[in-house]
């Protein structure tokens, strides 16, 4: 065998040793630049194993790769398949793309001493996240999310104002709960059924399924995924997290934290547990499924009252969270497939709109950025105004846009199952989306009166960040048949008829 | 009934503590004691894990003459990778709240928003 298909073996693993080894390295380096550098580099090498798995699982199916040899599901596992690869690719794809525009904006808000720290713990939320989508053990699974959790505590304290602060230890609190509710629900599980393994789980399950223990296990795992999802009414820690870290790190925020969560819940709901079961005699799918339209619509309703554009997205994430969680609860294939290109869409579009927040308080100075202060934008920062309308018009679903595309599924998912009321919520949902777009693109357009303010374009950097989100969200909206294939293939596999018969 | 509380009493110590906990980070307003209870909270994990593994009768899993029953030295192990990340969140925790205290002169929550409000 030759070092080049000896070294493809290991990708599996590659994809999370690569940036755990960064990280240090990061700190030992300490010049802002080399380690900026170095970030991007770890990244687009993720993106590249991502790719490179890709075009394997996707005709080839399932990867299974032993740690350190040991055979699951003795050993701890790690298993790809379709969207476990499809969330690779979205986050370290979403990762390069931030961190490429990251560098001057960063060492703008962070203070030089710190950047390198910075850059480290961007890399360790890299790995955590990479991890528990690779892994195929609970526990592990666990593991990886405390790794990339606690990162983000650090990553939100660094924001300039000291309420980020509070922020990020608020954020610490309510998250070490949802992560230990995790933890408890594995312990159950791993009672019942004897196994960490996923996989292995799933098949032992059914017997043990109508036992309190096993009913108690899933509520615990759906409560501690929810509140690291951020699902209303477990979001309170959100709004000022998003609101109050450093520009870049919001980006990197709405576009991996949330998303890798709402993996975490279809992997317990559909791969340890399937929401299909009639033995569950649970009415989890309808409770998932209001909480999502009410985070459609009161966190919608609230983003149209806000009047900081950071907090406004933020509760604009809230909303499409809601969706996310929609078309899991619907429990049919076309569901499942719209929540995942939503995933993909979401991360793409509300990277794209912070990144461009960053642009604008990088010229601009300060932390916060009121709907007031964005006058003459368009003027001073066309380029810059451009993206933003263009993230806008996404978020509500405009055709030729990512969130037409996923949005356009998600509706088409609610009419096959005949879920009326939840159409209704979802066109509502999208009203309220044009109301609080509208208040942005107003405010941008808006003249500055007889204040003069200067404007210049951002940097190259965060404009080649912008733009290159920018035209992954239209060309996601143009050409929307492989994005939906790649979806519908990854939420085909989980509701494939195999581990877990039906009761 | 009387078996309900004894024959079970691990899990009762679990629930005790786990609610303990939880009451403590809702309740107490005071920074450092929100992340005293967080750690009770955890802790009463731990033993949720530990307490599985035990067999009655059962010695630990080393091979020996004369012994047949083992205990399970599986979620042992586990619980000292959750105890070690305890102790990290435990740490940023604390650190956050030494800067809290830097910038905002008080560890108390109520305090805290008061002033944020009024800046």
């Amino acid at each position: 065998m030759t070092g080049l298909a000896l070294l493809l073996e290991q990708l599996p693993a590659l994809q999370v040793v690569l940036p755990l080894l960064a990280a240090p390295v990061c700190v030992l380096l300490r010049r802002p630049n080399l380690v900026w550098a170095l970030s991007c580099l770890t990244s687009l090498g993720c993106l590249g194993i991502a790719l490179t798995l890709a075009r394997q699982i996707y005709p080839h199916g399932v990867i299974s790769y032993a740690m350190g040899g040991w055979a699951p599901p003795f050993g701890i596992e790690y298993r790809l398949d379709e969207l476990s690869v499809f969330m690779l690719v979205v986050v370290s794809l979403a990762a390069s793309l931030v961190l490429i525009g990251a560098r001057q904006s960063i060492q703008r808000e962070i203070p030089a001493d710190r950047i390198h720290l910075l850059y480290a713990a961007v890399l360790l939320m890299l790995t955590g996240s990479l991890g528990i989508i690779s892994t195929g053990d609970a526990f592990n699974l666990f593991v990886f999310l405390e790794i990339a959790s606690l990162s983000t505590y650090a990553l939100v304290a660094m924001g300039r104002q000291r309420r980020a602060l509070v922020a990020a230890f608020q954020y610490l609190v309510l998250g070490t709960i949802g992560g230990t509710f995790i933890l408890i629900g594995v312990g159950l599980l791993y009672m019942m059924t004897g196994t960490l393994n996923m996989q292995d789980m799933a098949e032992r399950l059914p017997p043990v399924l109508h036992t309190t223990t096993a009913l108690a296990a899933l509520a615990f795992l759906v409560i501690g995924a929810a509140l690291k999802l951020a699902l209303l009414p477990l979001h309170i820690w959100l709004p000022n997290a998003y609101t109050f870290a450093p520009s870049m790190i919001s980006a990197l925020l709405a576009a991996i934290s949330t998303k890798v969560a709402a993996y975490v819940l279809i992997r317990f709901v559909y791969g340890i547990y399937d929401l299909r079961w009639s033995g569950l005699n649970l009415p989890l799918n309808d409770v998932l499924a209001l909480l999502a339209v009410a985070a459609m619509l009161f966190a919608s309703y609230v983003a149209v009252r806000q009047q900081e554009v950071k907090r406004l997205l933020a509760w604009s994430s809230l909303a499409q969270i809601g969706y996310i969680v929609l078309g899991l609860s619907l429990a049919t294939s076309a569901g499942l497939a719209a929540s995942t290109l939503h995933i993909l869409n979401h991360a793409v579009i509300k990277a794209g709109l912070f990144v461009a927040v960053a642009a604008v308080l990088f010229r601009q100075g300060g932390s916060t950025l009121q709907l007031a202060d964005l006058a003459g934008l368009s003027r001073g920062m066309p380029w810059t105004t451009a993206a933003i309308i263009a993230g806008g018009l996404g978020l509500i679903g405009v055709p030729l846009t990512a969130g037409f595309v996923s949005k356009w599924a998600l509706l088409q998912a609610l009419i096959e199952s005949g879920t009326w009321l939840y159409v209704a919520a979802l066109l509502a949902s999208s009203l309220l989306a044009v109301i609080y777009v509208w208040r942005i693109i107003e405010a941008c357009t808006a003249s500055t009166g007889d204040r003069d303010i200067q404007r210049r374009e951002a940097p190259l950097g965060l404009q080649l960040s912008i733009w290159a989100l920018v035209a992954m969200n239209l060309y996601l909206g143009i050409n929307s048949s492989p994005g939906m294939r790649l979806a519908t293939e990854a939420s085909g596999r989980l509701l494939a008829p195999t581990a877990g018969v039906p009761l | 009934m009387l078996d309900a509380i004894l024959g079970l009493f691990n899990y009762w110590i679990a629930i005790g503590l786990m609610m303990t906990g939880l009451y403590i980070v809702i309740a107490h307003t005071n920074l450092v004691k929100k992340i005293i209870g967080l750690n009770i909270f955890q802790t009463s994990v731990f033993i949720l894990y530990i307490s599985m593994g035990k067999i009655q009768g059962g010695t630990a899993p080393i091979l020996a003459e004369g012994t047949l029953i083992y205990s399970n030295p599986l979620p042992h192990v586990l619980i000292l990778t959750a105890i070690v990340v305890g102790v990290a969140t435990t740490a940023l925790g604390l650190a956050l709240i030494v800067r809290i205290y830097e910038a905002y002169g008080s560890a108390e929550e109520d305090e805290i928003v008061n002033k944020d409000r009024r800046a």
